[in-house]
């Protein structure tokens, strides 16, 4: 069971909220656009070998939804997640990310290289190609979102991600909380995810594992390659059967790869 | 009270299987598909023609609007076709009603401030000065405005704007989300220090409690009729009291599409341009609407909590969109019967009437703003005046109204 942390940080106007579970050498980890809700499953699993820190992206932890408008751009959040590195005593650690969380984990490497042992990206967003454009997650049907995040739109992973409780009021709150960390995580990569990570990602200096679901509509799987090649001595891992989400997918294939190279 | 005829200027002549091939009117109807840009000149060109011929029947003002990238109502730039009407309607007691250029998604917003001046000084100070949001599609998809930011950059842009229109120096503004080293702006509107500022909103959220803050007119925009309308008007009734404002009715706007015809059986032709508008011009998907962020966090809650009745629009038929009110349509009595008890009922004080809907040719058009115009119109107008006074309307309006003292027709 992860124990709860709550920070004030950035003069007092973000409250975050960060899980913290397991035990061995630190991982911080950045959820994806859809909340950090579920992602636990894959934490748990990652929680087996590492010591993992969860936060929040701001605007995301109940209590302050309006955290998202005290952090401004891109910069001030990647500012922001250092401080919140001060924060929970981590100097120095590996850090992984899934999608949004990837693009800002990259940009934490990029930015601070010296505080990031090892890095990990599972299906990042931040980088652009015309001939396979990211697709904008954020104003998919309802019908179309099953397919477009999962491999197998009905397979378990996709059921237990869009299941909501019976209750109506517990409902509401899921609801909300699915559509406010797509607003919130969406307001630094609008409306196109490229704000300028291939400028500053040659800085990244921390052995950097990039995995991706093989069959991601999302951002195709050709952009494994743009990460690695931007990357020294990067390493890419596909992911069978498993779309943008491939940690939720083939939890327990994606934990391996990532666990094994952590311990690298 | 004051009866406008409003227009979205949308596409008249789309392919019969438009419905079929699209399930949005935004966004996924491709330009060289569906659209003709010959034709697309006529519109404009009757649309100018449409509105004027209203202002010079005696319609009290005209209102035009901004919308980008959809198939029901494209007036990019509604100052484009508000200029051409201050300058068409010179001498006409026409208020310019521009509702309006969307804040959020101009930069800097100055523009707009320069924009609607200019349009106050063509037409003579006739301007009302509309300031929508702008709908999700246009202001984040069509203008890539970051959709959490829209209503931060709405607010901010209004507080700039009345600021450029009226301060006698020159000042640097250093906002969150638009900085400039001097503002001094020209030129200034002739109605300082501003003109009447309406605002128009789809519902009771935050924009409604902003327009009651800041004693405004707020225009409730809904294409499903007075019918419909009582929960949103008794809101925001409830509203503007508990915040200590007045009940005068000209703090309230409502649209309504209206068809006027020789007697009621006849009405029916506006059957197929009624249908036209709900079942392919008013396709709007939620994906395209309620995108993550344009609802602030209270607001989605609330949304998410006690949704909106939806209904499926593709499956009415012009019967049914008569019967729940999304249309008035009849005789001229019939019509008049009904808009005198919704403009009671919602407490109405400014009527923006859609005279011109769907695929309606400028001949139908034409007959309904006569219809209107002659037989409904002077019945609407007395209401109101004897008890309150107009404060969202052009003041060299209101004084030439007075002068004339409207007298209604016998019924």
């Amino acid at each position: 069971m992860a124990e709860t942390c709550r920070l004030k940080l950035w003069q007092d106007k973000v409250e975050t909220e960060v899980e913290i579970s397991g035990s061995g050498q630190p991982l911080l980890y950045l959820h994806g656009p859809w909340g950090l809700a579920p992602d636990r499953s894959f934490i748990e699993r990652l929680a087996a070998a590492n010591k993992v820190y969860a936060p929040r992206h701001p605007g995301t932890t109940r209590g302050d939804p309006n955290a998202a408008h005290a952090i401004n751009t891109l910069w001030d959040l990647i500012v922001y997640y250092e401080e919140l590195m001060d924060g929970l005593g981590l100097e120095s650690v590996a850090l992984a990310g899934h999608s949004f969380g990837g693009l800002v984990a990259a940009e934490i490497a990029a930015n601070a290289p010296a505080r990031v042992r090892r890095l990990v990206l599972i299906d990042p967003v931040g980088l652009w190609r015309d001939d396979h454009p990211v697709q904008n997650w954020m104003i998919l049907p309802d019908a179309s979102r099953p397919k477009a995040l999962f491999a197998d739109p009905a397979g378990d992973a996709a059921k237990r991600f869009f299941a909501l409780p019976e209750d109506k009021d517990a409902r509401t709150q899921a609801i909300v909380a699915f559509v406010w960390a797509q607003a919130c995580t969406g307001k630094y990569i609008w409306p196109i995810p490229d704000k300028g990570l291939k400028h500053r990602i040659h800085r990244i200096s921390a052995p950097t594992l990039v995995l991706w679901g093989k069959e991601d509509a999302i951002a195709a799987q050709d952009y494994a390659g743009e990460f690695a090649a931007r990357i020294k001595g990067a390493r890419v891992e596909f992911v069978d059967r498993a779309g943008h989400l491939p940690h939720l997918e083939q939890g327990e294939r994606a934990a391996a790869l990532v666990r094994s190279f952590l311990a690298g | 009270m004051k009866v406008c005829m409003f227009h979205l200027m949308p596409y008249r002549d789309l392919p019969p299987d438009f419905a079929r091939r699209y399930s949005s009117a935004y966004i996924d109807p491709q330009w060289f598909d569906v659209a003709d840009a010959d034709k697309v000149g006529l519109y404009f060109n009757w649309t100018l023609d449409e509105l004027v011929y209203a202002a010079k029947a005696g319609m009290h003002g005209v209102c035009t609007n901004q919308h980008h990238q959809n198939v029901y109502g494209f007036m990019a730039n509604p100052s484009l076709m508000g200029s051409v009407l201050a300058k068409l309607t010179n001498g006409e007691n026409t208020a310019i009603i521009q509702i309006g250029s969307t804040l959020p998604s101009t930069s800097p917003p100055t523009r707009i401030a320069e924009e609607y001046a200019i349009i106050d000084c063509i037409s003579g100070g006739r301007l009302v000065a509309g300031f929508p949001t702008g709908l999700p599609a246009d202001a984040t998809i069509a203008n890539g405005i970051v959709p959490l930011d829209q209503r931060e950059r709405y607010r901010e842009a209004l507080d700039l704007v009345i600021k450029a229109w009226s301060a006698k120096e020159r000042f640097a503004w250093n906002g969150k989300h638009y900085q400039l080293p001097a503002v001094t702006l020209w030129p200034r509107p002739i109605q300082q220090p501003h003109p009447p500022i309406w605002i128009p909103g789809s519902g009771i959220s935050s924009t409604a409690e902003y327009v009651v803050e800041h004693d405004h007119c707020f225009c409730h925009l809904s294409y499903q009729g007075a019918k419909n309308a009582e929960n949103v008007a008794d809101r925001y009734w409830q509203l503007a009291a508990e915040k200590g404002r007045d009940a005068n009715p000209y703090r309230f706007g409502f649209l309504q599409l209206i068809g006027i015809s020789e007697t009621d059986a006849e009405a029916e032709e506006y059957a197929r341009h009624a249908e036209y508008f709900y079942h392919n011009l008013l396709s709007t998907p939620s994906h395209y609407m309620a995108i993550p962020g344009c609802l602030e966090y209270n607001a989605l809650q609330a949304a998410v909590a006690n949704p909106t009745r939806n209904f499926n629009l593709r499956d009415m038929k012009f019967k049914d969109l008569v019967d729940r009110g999304f249309v008035i349509v009849g005789s001229a009595k019939s019509v008049r019967d009904q808009l005198l008890e919704a403009v009671k009922r919602l407490r109405i004080g400014h009527l923006m009437t859609l005279l011109h809907f769907g695929s309606m040719p400028g001949e139908l058009c034409r007959k309904n703003i006569d219809l209107f115009t002659r037989e409904v119109l002077p019945h609407l107008a007395p209401l109101w005046d004897d008890e309150w006074e107009d404060r969202w309307w052009p003041a060299r309006l209101r004084e030439t109204r007075r002068a004339r003292a409207p007298a209604p027709a016998a019924s």
